[in-house]
């Protein structure tokens, strides 16, 4: 229960944070926490499927991209279109692309669904990359950015940030709800034991291609924002780069989690910009891919559980003797009551263990 | 009951690996009130039996037939919602999950549901009560709230026995059931087996030969994925050819 309590305390504290950013920054910040919480938003949509399915996709970023190409192959170079059905097509065209990807990937396994998720996800990079369709590696831009009728118009960086935070708020809750359903608890089964599960009646494979769809769903809601703060698009968009970006996110920030995607997203979107300040590093911010890379590395190795993991890893450490004896007195004794420091090891997907 | 009523019948069930017939035209009959034991040296067939029986894997040959209907070609999934619950010879739980959630989820089975996403799995009243009502009858009701990584080995034994139940399945096919239980555990297993009898048809593969000795309607006895005798405790205690083939200098 109190676990449960500080969860809910860390989210709300956390929202409410952003909510109240604007008030004390400028431009720059503006800008930049609106790109990370795209980033979150993105980090959720893969945390659907590594940290709870248990499907490790390496081509999360096909979905995001093609979210973003759809907002700007969609709008007219002249009008504002409107956000009430843009926003719907470019989530439905990444979800599309999904089952497409999901129908045939999901019979693979492990390291196999790994490398075809990626093969599908060049596939759809190379198609914008030397296609016109998509303008080559120059890209595209979107000249007019979206509206909502009078009410909302996502040219302005605040209206932007709000309706960023309102998209990261809407896919947490849901991402949320989903969990502790039916659904959700089925696919945490799928994780931990897909073998007890089809032999206790469930067909598998329905359930992972409906977490699939969803993520991809997610995450082409992630691209549709990106390319609307960006108002520009390019292939880099769809890269492997960026797929494995987004899998450092939510390992960083722990699996397992839906706060590790958020916290993971800001960790490295953060980090990024700090080896990037020439303020700070000089001219050793040229080479920030080496300080981000040895960084990540020491903390995968310095906190296996992520990010998320730091407070228990301490009481862990802390308190650790203590609770290993009490937990012999109460093996002797009978039930112990619900103590919570244990490792646990199996909340990881084997593909990462 | 007048008649015996089969709830699982295979009829000359083969398995082929290449050259190797792991299973060779084994038929059995499983029938409401009976446990019927499989026994055999290790590497007898006896668990390929069991993972075609519950469509894990597909035989090469030969029928499964579920409450009188031909389910050969239907998969495990379909088969367990149809009334056929397994349990492993390895431990095969959610050790992560709370005792209490791993009888729920193989509840959940039975009301799916996964559309409703907004309500939370706990406030299922289905597969909340028949994920108590399991673990009663296994005999886990203290521990519900114990995560299943930390039970004891005879405990995940039992915990296995009751995430089979918490499906409400007429059929059980239990792999080695008792392997590794001390005396004490064996004695409470055997007890809720015979009382699990009532109401479900049991296959039992297992080592302990008292055991099945003991609570075994029915002994079928392979050797090399074969049959070589069939039948009530006693004839397959007197068969001469278990006795050369199995049994051997003990009995």
């Amino acid at each position: 229960m109190a676990m449960e309590r500080s969860k809910f305390l860390f989210t709300t504290v956390a929202f409410a944070a952003l909510a109240l950013y604007p008030f004390a920054a400028g431009s720059f910040g503006i800008d930049l926490v609106t790109k990370i919480m795209v980033y979150a938003v993105f980090a959720l949509s893969l945390e659907l499927l590594v940290g709870t399915t248990g499907l490790v996709c390496f081509g999360q970023a096909a979905f995001f991209g093609i979210g973003a190409y759809a907002t700007v192959l969609l709008s007219s170079p002249t009008d504002a279109p409107s956000l009430a059905w843009l926003l719907p097509a470019c989530v439905l065209a990444a979800a599309a692309y999904a089952l497409f990807v999901g129908a045939l990937t999901l019979r693979t396994k492990g390291v196999y669904f790994i490398m075809v998720t990626l093969a599908f996800a060049q596939m759809a990079y190379y198609v914008v990359h030397d296609t016109p369709l998509g303008g080559g590696t120059d890209g595209i831009y979107l000249t007019v950015k979206p509206v909502l009728g009078g009410l909302l118009d996502l040219d302005k960086p605040l209206a932007l940030y709000g309706f960023t935070l309102g998209a990261l708020v809407a896919v947490f809750g849901f991402l949320a709800l989903l969990g502790r359903s039916r659904f959700g608890r089925a696919l945490a089964g799928i994780r931990v034991n897909e073998q007890r599960m089809r032999a206790t009646g469930f067909s598998t494979y329905p359930y992972k291609l409906a977490a699939f769809v969803i993520s991809g769903g997610i995450a082409g809601l992630a691209g549709f924002l990106f390319a609307v703060k960006d108002g520009f698009v390019n292939p880099e968009l769809m890269s492997w780069h960026l797929s494995g970006a987004v899998l450092i996110m939510i390992i960083l920030g722990g699996l397992g989690h839906l706060r590790g995607a958020l916290i993971g997203a800001f960790a490295f979107a953060l980090l990024q910009e700090l080896f990037k300040s020439e303020a700070i590093f000089g001219d050793f911010a040229k080479h920030w891919q080496l300080g981000l890379g040895l960084t990540i590395i020491a903390s995968v190795a310095l906190l296996p559980r992520g990010i998320v993991g730091v407070p228990r890893q301490w009481r862990e450490r802390l308190v650790g003797r203590r609770i290993a004896t009490t937990e012999v007195r109460h093996e002797l004794a009978g039930p112990p009551p619900r103590v919570n420091f244990r490792v646990r090891s199996a909340e990881v997907p084997n593909e990462l263990a | 009951m007048s008649s015996p009523e089969v709830l699982l019948h295979g009829r000359d069930i083969t398995r082929r690996w290449g050259g190797l017939v792991a299973v060779n035209k084994v038929s059995l009959a499983l029938v409401r009130g009976r446990v019927h034991a499989v026994i055999g040296t290790n590497g007898a067939g006896k668990s390929t039996l069991i993972n075609i029986l519950s469509g894990e894997i597909e035989p090469s040959d030969g029928q499964v037939a579920l409450l009188g209907e031909d389910v050969t070609r239907w998969s495990q999934p379909r088969r367990a919602r149809a009334g056929l619950g397994r349990s492993y010879q390895r431990n095969t739980i959610y050790p992560s999950f709370t005792v209490f959630e791993n009888c729920r989820l193989a509840a959940q089975a039975r009301t799916p549901q996964p559309w409703v996403w907004w309500r939370s799995a706990q406030r299922c009243e289905a597969s909340t009560a028949a994920a108590r009502a399991a673990a009663e009858r296994a005999g886990l009701s203290a521990l519900l709230d114990r995560e299943a990584g930390l039970l004891s080995h005879g405990q995940k034994r039992q915990l296995e026995i009751a995430m089979c139940l918490a499906t409400a399945p007429q059929v059980l096919l239990l792999d080695e059931p008792l392997a590794g239980m001390g005396a004490e555990e064996t004695e409470r297993m055997l007890a809720l087996l015979a009382e699990l009898k009532h109401g479900h048809a049991i296959l039992l593969v297992e080592h302990d030969m008292d055991a099945v000795f003991r609570i075994a309607d029915e002994i079928t006895v392979m050797v090399n994925g074969a049959v070589i005798a069939s039948g009530t405790p006693d004839a397959v205690r007197n068969s001469s050819e278990v006795r050369a083939a199995y049994l051997g200098e003990g009995h």
